[in-house]
């Protein structure tokens, strides 16, 4: 249903930043709540990071968009079609040089306007260079 | 989405007899994407496979078998406190079971949340819910074909077979009570036919 693209390679130095793009792609007519669902019981869209080798600094979401269907009166809070999810990570200084994998988890739930699919996560690496 | 379908349609097939499969097969549209939908009518008794047994809890904690219900009709509801569609369907089960109670008829909701009743317990409150709901497991997933779509909604008759599957927020509140108006009426008819039987012999 949610499909992630390949995730580049992030060569780092130690002590500075740097990004990296989850590109997400979502089957036409489906979306998932944003990562701020309009309503307490929706499950949102959270991209989480392990705590080493970086820190993730922030967390970018998309803009979502407000959008109405059969099942809600009001417009939920969504993405749909193609989006990405930007992190900033720091290296530590005192990080180890060399390569490393930072591990993530896109959580989401998806649903069309008639059904909705359970909760699903996808479980993203991130190929580090550390200098 | 072909093959999406055909998935589908053959692991529920599988799982409840291939009444699914015959479902979908002649009810989904196949060009373009719609939201799935299925629309089942109530089917010939002769048609109609045996509801897989479960055992779960409700929200009192009580042991509940589906055999329990046998002689009833009951609307089984697959369903999770995320799932929009679910709650439209919520309030059109409360009103089915008031009305419907005297008749042997039953709703049990079976959530799907992976929360628990943490999750389960408030939204029953919230929403006054007036059926049985019951906390579902990966099991009883299992044996309902893996319950992808939510809501699932399946239709069984007095003798715990399966009348009706509906995926998903398919049909509207008159629907779902003629059906279940139809296999109240036709047990009741088909009972009193076999009593006046038995009494002329």
């Amino acid at each position: 249903m949610l499909t992630v693209g390949p995730v580049d390679k992030l060569t780092i130095q130690r002590g500075a930043s740097g990004e990296v793009k989850i590109a997400a792609q979502l089957q036409p007519g489906y979306h998932v709540n944003s990562n701020t669902p309009s309503e307490e019981y929706l499950i949102p869209l959270k991209l989480t990071w392990a705590k080493e080798p970086l820190q993730a600094e922030q967390v970018v979401y998309p803009k979502p968009q407000s959008e109405k269907y059969d099942f809600s009166p009001t417009p939920l809070s969504v993405f749909s079609g193609n989006f990405e999810v930007v992190t900033r990570f720091k290296a530590p200084a005192d990080a180890r040089n060399g390569p490393a994998i930072m591990n993530g988890k896109l959580r989401y739930q998806a649903c069309n306007n008639k059904e909705c699919l359970p909760p699903r996560t996808i479980e993203i690496q991130v190929t580090l260079d550390i200098q | 989405m072909a093959l999406l379908k055909l998935i589908r349609a053959a692991v529920w097939g599988g799982a409840v007899g291939g009444f699914l499969l015959w479902t979908a097969c002649s009810n989904i549209p196949e060009a373009g994407f719609e939201p799935r939908s299925v629309k089942a009518a109530v089917k010939p008794e002769n048609d109609r496979k045996t509801a897989p047994e479960f055992t779960l809890k409700d929200s009192n904690g009580q042991t509940v078998h589906l055999a329990d219900y046998k002689g009833k009709v009951v609307l089984l509801d697959f369903w999770a406190t995320w799932c929009g569609p679910c709650k439209v369907e919520i309030p059109w089960f409360m009103e089915f079971e008031q009305q419907f109670k005297d008749r042997g008829f039953a709703v049990l909701g079976v959530s799907m949340d992976e929360d628990g009743w943490d999750a389960v317990k408030p939204y029953i409150e919230d929403l006054k819910i007036n059926y049985r709901v019951l906390l579902g497991n990966e099991q009883v997933s299992d044996i309902y074909g893996g319950l992808d779509s939510l809501p699932t909604t399946l239709l069984i008759d007095r003798q715990g077979k399966i009348a009706s599957i509906h995926i998903g927020l398919s049909r509207g509140k008159e629907e779902f009570r003629n059906d279940i108006d139809h296999l109240l009426g036709a047990s009741a008819a088909s009972n009193g036919a076999r009593t006046s039987l038995t009494a002329a012999k």
